[in-house]
């Protein structure tokens, strides 16, 4: 090809560390962005609900009720805060906000369970937010079966049927473990894509890439010149953020590192392509940033990095299935958390390659060698 | 992996150093350039003078290949600037109205850079660069990072960038914008050593002085070649006492013009 002279590559690459090593925005970027996020999301982010408010109105009075209120507590969902007399009161607890659940005990609780009936509660739950309360209604069903075998237990009798639940990869079902590992995909898809596309948008800015046009330095040689220096950005960049995701949220390493950062470079590079992708439509720094940020809302929202993909309609499961992110979520949470080797990943690792491939071949082919 | 080029010996070659021939450049309705007749010879300092928007810019980024032509064709050493683009750059060097300066490398390691771009390489580049540097007067400067530098020095950085591989012509595009005279009258001293050497050399200006001293002009008004000759020969054709009461008639003229039928 022509257009490749191979030996204006290393000036680039030359020129290139030089800039990177002196612009001290770009190290903070490195440094500072993946221990912010990780702080941030790691601990703000956490769909797990614990230790809700409660009232309690013990109509009972008895040991059984004493009984039921405890094992509540023990799924360290509910945290009860005060015995209210009456529902009044308890509604009123509610509304104020000062409580989340009201728990009622009516008064003949022990003795129709005395009597081999079912002793029946009522848990009154502030439902608006639905994630917070979810985790309450089950963890009040958990504590209301676990509670049943144990008074049929005490009357000699098994439970007809009983499910063990056994979570896997995550035990303790933190969602830290769930989110940490996301966050190196995300992460590395806003700093890939605005560092390229800025960094060659300022390069138009400044005249230096109508400069650089004018010598015979090759298309590919530009770019890979500017790509290289960034792949290692990026891998500086997942390096932090797994050092302190072991270091503050005990992230698991299930599975081979050395797999693991062989992967990423396809992910990289794709994010890179993207970064490219923008610089050749962006006109100045700006535009730039308003086009890598406005293509990070989709892949925060759409690529499972929060939400889960399945509980998406199909349309937005397929617009998810076209971002690189969603894909390599799948390598980051199979290496990290479930050990799984290369075997079970060739399918997201074909899509990365085909991502990077294309979108490179794209920008290259749009990045004209002239200012018209 | 190709060969260098700034190592070749250039080929014996009798061509003009420019030649373009109804080079014509549209963006969308606006006529940039509209056929322009230009013959450059070899080893002169050739002026191309003319308003804001008459068309200087445009044809300098034609004739190094920035800017596709619309119509028409141009050559430098007789190598056609679309076709044989690469062959071209090699032997050209550009300094822009902007400089291309990075600003967070230092005065040595940008023009280590451009030199390394250009295939200057190996042991010559260090005595090459040395050479260069005293020539420029840039060696106290060397450390120093070129965001620092002031208008006159950048200026000077910028020429001695675009001619670190010795190339056989160098486009200046308004080299001298806010520059200081002093710094101006140094940086026109090593235009004339350039040319000296045999290099040839295509400069837009604005200012008159610096016109007055190129051996030959070019006048373009709103894409036109309207005047070409030596300065004294310009003056003569329109009657004029300077070159600056050429420019200031045809500037004025211009103006009228576009009063009278505005431009889209």
């Amino acid at each position: 090809m022509r257009g490749i002279r191979a030996w204006t590559v290393w000036p680039m690459l030359w020129k290139e560390f030089i800039q990177l090593r002196r612009d001290r925005l770009t190290f903070a970027m490195m440094t500072g962005l993946p221990a912010m996020q990780l702080l941030l999301f790691g601990y703000a982010i956490q769909t797990d609900v614990r230790r809700l408010p409660t009232v309690v109105l013990d109509e009972s009075r008895t040991s059984e009720s004493r009984a039921l209120v405890s094992v509540l507590e023990h799924t360290d969902n509910f945290r009860v805060v005060a015995a209210v007399a009456d529902r009044g009161a308890a509604r009123r607890w509610i509304e104020r906000g000062a409580a989340r659940v009201a728990l009622v005990i009516p008064p003949d609780y022990q003795r129709a369970i005395r009597r081999g009936e079912t002793g029946r509660a009522q848990l009154l739950i502030d439902a608006a937010d639905p994630q917070s309360s979810g985790a309450a209604i089950s963890g009040a069903q958990l504590a209301a079966a676990a509670r049943g075998s144990q008074l049929l237990a005490a009357r000699l009798v098994s439970p007809p049927v009983e499910i063990r639940v056994r979570p896997w990869y995550n035990p303790s079902q933190r969602s830290a473990t769930f989110i940490v590992p996301g966050i190196v995909g995300i992460l590395l898809t806003i700093t890939m894509t605005l560092i390229t596309s800025t960094a060659i948008v300022r390069e138009r800015e400044r005249g230096t890439l109508e400069q650089l046009i004018v010598t015979p330095i090759g298309k590919t040689s530009l770019m890979l010149g500017k790509l290289v220096p960034f792949v290692l950005v990026g891998y500086v960049q997942m390096t932090v953020v797994l050092l302190l995701g072991r270091l503050f949220f005990d992230i698991p390493l299930a599975g081979s590192l050395a797999l693991l950062y062989g992967l990423s470079l396809v992910f990289i590079v794709a994010s890179l392509g993207i970064g490219l992708l923008i610089s050749t439509v962006a006109r100045n720094q700006v535009q730039a940033m308003q086009l890598s940020f406005f293509f990070m809302l989709p892949n925060i929202l759409l690529s499972g990095y929060l939400f889960p993909r399945s509980a998406m309609p199909e349309p937005a499961q397929w617009a998810g299935a076209l971002l690189p992110l969603t894909w390599f979520l799948e390598i980051l949470r199979g290496i990290l958390l479930k050990g799984v080797g290369v075997r079970d990943l060739w399918t997201e690792l074909g899509a990365l390659a085909a991502f990077a491939l294309a979108l490179l071949a794209l920008s290259v082919r749009r990045f004209s060698k002239t200012l018209d | 992996m190709s060969v260098p080029p700034a190592d070749r010996t250039p080929p014996v070659n009798v061509a003009p150093a420019v030649r373009t021939r109804g080079l014509r450049k549209t963006f969308g309705a606006l006529v940039a350039v509209q056929g322009l007749d230009l013959d450059i010879h070899r080893g002169e300092v050739f002026g191309l003078l003319g308003p804001n928007g008459s068309g200087k810019t445009t044809t300098i980024r034609m004739i190094c290949g920035l800017v596709v032509p619309t119509a028409g064709s141009a050559e430098v050493a007789g190598f056609d600037v679309v076709r044989d683009t690469e062959t071209v750059r090699r032997s050209i060097g550009y300094m822009s109205q902007r400089y291309g300066l990075y600003d967070e490398l230092t005065v040595a390691e940008n023009l280590r850079f451009y030199a390394s771009v250009y295939g200057v390489v190996g042991p010559t580049r260090a005595e090459r660069l040395r050479a260069h540097t005293v020539a420029l007067g840039l060696e106290e400067r060397q450390g120093q990072r070129a965001g620092t530098l002031s208008g006159g020095w950048k200026q000077r950085l910028a020429l001695a960038c675009a001619t670190a591989h010795a190339p056989d012509l160098v486009f200046l595009d308004e080299p001298t914008a806010g520059v200081d005279p002093a710094a101006r009258r140094v940086f026109w001293d090593l235009i004339y050593r350039l040319a000296a050497s045999g290099t040839t050399i295509l400069v837009t200006t604005h200012y008159m002085d610096e016109a007055e001293r190129c051996q030959r002009l070019a006048f373009l008004s709103r894409g036109d070649l309207i005047a070409l000759g030596t300065p004294g020969e310009i003056t003569t054709q329109f009657g004029a006492e300077s070159v600056e009461d050429v420019f200031v008639m045809l500037q004025e003229r211009d103006e009228a013009a576009r009063t009278s039928a505005p431009v889209p």
